[in-house]
């Protein structure tokens, strides 16, 4: 019966852990904005450079 | 039918711009393409596929010359440290991943800018950058020059740092789906079979633990019901508030006797599960649009600053700063700020934003100029009669400013909740007092119970999901409601009032006729290429309305403002113009309509007129509002349309015309006292006072991100003829409020029979509450979904 009491405790302790993490996020605004972190990730982060991009364009018009 | 532009998508026509072998449909377009090109942004056009903004020529042009200003430069910014500044510049064109893409991209368009961030509901974007390297003028200038021209108004500088109110709703929610699975977990084993045989040291524990969950959630998360049902109170209105404090309170402390004394949990998971529910319904209801404003003012509309004359020196000064007397400089498409003479320069005034009205008014030097008017043509010189706070405008602005709030607290919810609460208190009482008879703690029980299971979960739940649900539905349809309230004020209104210019009829598009001699094509060419070098919105309707002709360059051309424009084209001259002008008489008498003379070569051809066009649907909404509500039109313009009005709006529709924006206010003010429930629409700001004074203002607006008065909805005008569909779901809406009501009663009457009988248990409470709160907002939900899609087709052109 020890061990229901021990899971217990755990459980507590690890929902508490969400539930300050919840409250940590909707504080530092993550809940704000709910479309463009979904479109943001999708992005490349290197922006081509001029070679790449005109060889793409021929491609492109081919 | 041209290609479409590579930037924009719009049909470029029969002669679009052409660079790097690409079609644009203007100059803007194709610039926007090449800055974008040259800094290797051309991901821009492959995230999405022709998202670029097109600018319309003859928009207003903004200047950001005010940026310069220390004053205003420290108001704007969010913070600076240093040469680091960070601002948030409001962006109505962000629509789109590409648009999110581009401006988070900025500092590839230059080394000074650190860092951009978007954030998309809000429609705004945050930028860091150095101060040293990029002035916050340039910025804005840089992000005009890619056509996300911000928009800075008055307002923008005032209130800054409001939000966050919606933040603490989140926060109760958490808290209460943490204690509420915490808890359930707690309770599971009394519902088992065999739960009685639960080690009573486990039952204290569970017990003990559920009461210290419970705490923040009666205490924390459920605040705002006891505020609003106390508020409500000393108002001497029981609101649904009250019976929902009442039951959490019961709950509450019949469940903490219950484990005070050791015998379990009580309904601790019951409270938490209710209150889960009931926050989440209200973060349902109050998700509202963001990015839309309806409680705009004066100051959303006019500019920051002005330019400011004194001793032959230009200065720019923030528009608070004006006095009565001082000399300021307006420039094309510039706007009147405040009440002034006109003391230099010829004055063509355009109305628009004001009374609905496309034309430019005509004003000469020593003529009065109230605010809000946009200078079209050369700059004018005024002097300051009045300061910004006192001009006319700005009077009638702050007279309609008495929002009614009172109406919220009067609604139908409200109205059942009282019996509901009265009922209840009468049932405890009673099947108490008859306990009391047989045994004094069963009476408690019963008492207590009746309470709990008659909590008014259901009968709350039911109006946050059945209107949010609607306001959702609008919002897909491009009516964009201010709050749900505004779904119930729409199904009492009894009385609609138009306004007509600008509201019923198209602002930039005119309905153009030929009258005179039959202009042949050669004709009409020169006139076509004389008309399109003039940005006059009647040579602009012209262009239009003229077939598409070739492109000649005039030998000479001159366009006199408030007369009209000569040239000579293909060794021809060409005048088009007013009567005086072209013909050297005066001879028509009617101010009804708007016409334009022509001569080609000294030959009188004739005139074209130019008469308002009404929006599409009209006739059919009109006739659809007329077999329920009383029809009444308010227009500020003179009585030349009235025959034609009388045609659409039938006879029993009272038209009234030459009204100033008070008086449209107190019209609105004699129908109320007739006892009519007024709806009132409007688009510009003379109507501003009679949307504000009207039970329910809606404003039409081309474009629902930019200018529109104060009022309780925003409809797109792409779904104008839709208005009356919209209207009449409000009453669909009410139809599944009134059965919802049902349902839940019918939860009630079980509950209740078994708290007056004394058999109330926790697993029945735990059964029955959230069984009926999820039927009910299943129900709710989804049966607004299908009325929606049934009654209010959905058009694929509106988004």
């Amino acid at each position: 019966m020890e061990a229901i009491l021990f899971l217990i405790i755990i459980g507590v302790i690890v929902a508490g852990g969400f539930l300050v993490a919840f409250i940590w996020a909707v504080r530092s605004g993550q809940y704000d904005d709910d479309y463009s972190p979904s479109v943001r990730m999708l992005f490349d982060n290197k922006i081509r450079s001029k070679d790449e991009n005109e060889i793409s364009e021929s491609n492109n018009n081919n | 039918m041209g290609k479409p532009c590579v930037h924009c998508g719009t049909d470029c026509g029969k002669n679009p711009v052409v660079w790097d072998e690409k079609e644009f449909c203007c100059h803007g377009c194709k610039t926007v393409y090449q800055i974008l090109n040259e800094n290797r942004l051309g991901a821009y056009y492959e995230i999405q596929p022709m998202s670029g903004i097109r600018i319309e020529t003859g928009q207003p042009l903004r200047k950001f010359a005010f940026l310069d200003l220390d004053e205003i430069k420290d108001k704007l910014a969010d913070f600076r440290d240093g040469n680091t500044v960070r601002v948030r510049f409001f962006i109505p064109a962000i629509h789109c991943a590409s648009c999110i893409w581009l401006l988070e991209h900025l500092d590839t368009l230059h080394p000074g800018i650190s860092h951009s961030t978007v954030n998309f509901p809000q429609k705004e974007v945050a930028v860091t950058f150095r101060d040293d390297q990029i002035s916050m003028r340039q910025l804005a200038e840089l992000l005009a020059s890619i056509h996300y021209v911000p928009e800075i108004t008055l307002e923008h500088l005032d209130r800054k740092k409001i939000r966050k109110a919606d933040k603490s709703l989140m926060l109760k929610i958490g808290v209460a789906s943490f204690s509420f699975m915490n808890i359930m977990m707690y309770s599971f084993p009394e519902y088992l079979p065999g739960g009685d045989l639960l080690e009573q040291k486990f039952k204290h524990l569970f017990g003990w633990l559920s009461f210290i969950l419970i705490l923040p959630v009666v205490f924390y998360s459920a605040s705002d019901y006891y505020v609003s049902a106390f508020k409500g109170l000393k108002h001497k209105i029981i609101s649904i508030d009250l019976p929902i404090s009442i039951g959490i309170f019961a709950l509450f402390f019949y469940s903490s006797t219950v484990v005070f004394s050791g015998q379990g949990i009580g309904y601790m998971d019951s409270l938490a599960g209710l209150l889960f529910f009931l926050l989440i319904g209200k973060w349902y209801q109050g998700k509202t649009y963001e990015a839309l404003s309806f409680e705009r003012d004066y100051r959303s509309y006019f500019p920051v600053a002005v330019t400011r004359l004194s001793d032959q020196c230009e200065t720019i000064v923030p528009i608070r700063e004006l006095k009565k007397g001082d000399r300021i400089l307006i420039r094309n498409q510039e706007l009147v700020p405040a009440d002034a003479v006109l003391v230099k320069g010829y004055g063509s005034i355009d109305y628009s934003f004001v009374t609905g009205e496309a034309l430019p008014v005509a004003k000469n030097q020593g003529d009065f100029i109230y605010a809000g008017g946009r200078q079209v043509g050369s700059s004018i010189e005024l002097q300051v009669e009045k300061a910004v706070e006192q001009s006319y405008l700005t009077q009638l602005w702050n007279q309609g400013g008495t929002k009614k709030d009172k109406l919220s607290l009067n609604n139908h919810i409200n109205f059942v909740s009282q019996y509901f609460t009265a009922a209840v208190l009468l049932i405890a009482v009673v099947a108490s007092a008859y306990w009391a008879t047989v045994q004094l703690s069963v009476a408690i029980y019963v008492f207590a119970s009746v309470l709990i299971i008659a909590c008014p979960c259901a009968l709350a739940l039911t109006v946050p999901f059945t209107f949010g649900s609607t306001m959702r539905a609008f919002g897909r349809r491009g009516f964009y409601i201010r709050n749900s309230d505004v779904v119930e004020k729409l199904y009492r209104i009894t009385t609609v009032v138009f306004d007509k210019t600008g509201t019923i009829t198209l602002n930039r598009k005119m309905d153009v006729d030929f009258i005179g001699d039959s202009l042949g094509i050669e004709e009409i060419t020169l006139i076509a290429n004389v008309v399109r070098h003039s940005s006059h919105p009647l040579s602009v309707a012209l262009k239009e309305f003229l077939p598409h002709a070739s492109e000649l360059m005039p030998e000479r051309y001159e366009e006199l403002p408030g007369l009209g424009q000569t040239a000579i084209v293909n060794g021809k001259r060409i005048n088009v113009g007013s009567e005086m002008f072209v013909t050297g008489q005066h001879t028509s008498t009617t101010m009804n309509e708007s016409r334009v003379y022509v001569s080609v070569d000294g030959r009188q051809a004739g005139y074209f007129t130019f008469s308002n066009s009404y929006r599409q649907g009209l006739p059919t909404l009109i006739e659809g509002l007329k077999k329920r509500y009383s029809l009444h039109l308010i227009s500020g313009d003179n009585d030349g349309e009235e025959k034609k009005m009388r045609a659409i709006f039938g006879d029993e529709a009272s038209l009234h015309f030459n009204q100033s924006p008070a008086d449209k206010k107190q019209y609105i003010l004699r129908l109320k006292e007739k006892g009519e429930n007024v709806l009132m629409i409007g688009d510009g700001l003379n109507d501003a006072g009679a949307l504000a004074e009207s039970n329910t203002g809606i404003s039409v607006a081309e474009d629902v991100f930019s200018f529109s008065p104060a009022c309780d909805a925003i409809l797109e005008a792409a779904s104008f003829d839709k208005l009356e569909k919209l209207i009449s779901f409000s009453r669909t809406s009410f139809k599944v409020v009134r059965r919802s009501f049902i349902i839940s009663l019918i939860y009630n009457v079980i509950g209740l029979s078994f708290a007056v009988s004394g058999k109330l248990s926790p697993l029945i409470a735990a059964i029955l509450m959230p069984l009926s709160s999820i039927s009910i907002v299943a129900f709710a939900t989804l049966s607004i979904g299908w009325f929606a899609s049934r009654q209010l087709k959905k058009d694929e052109s509106v988004r």
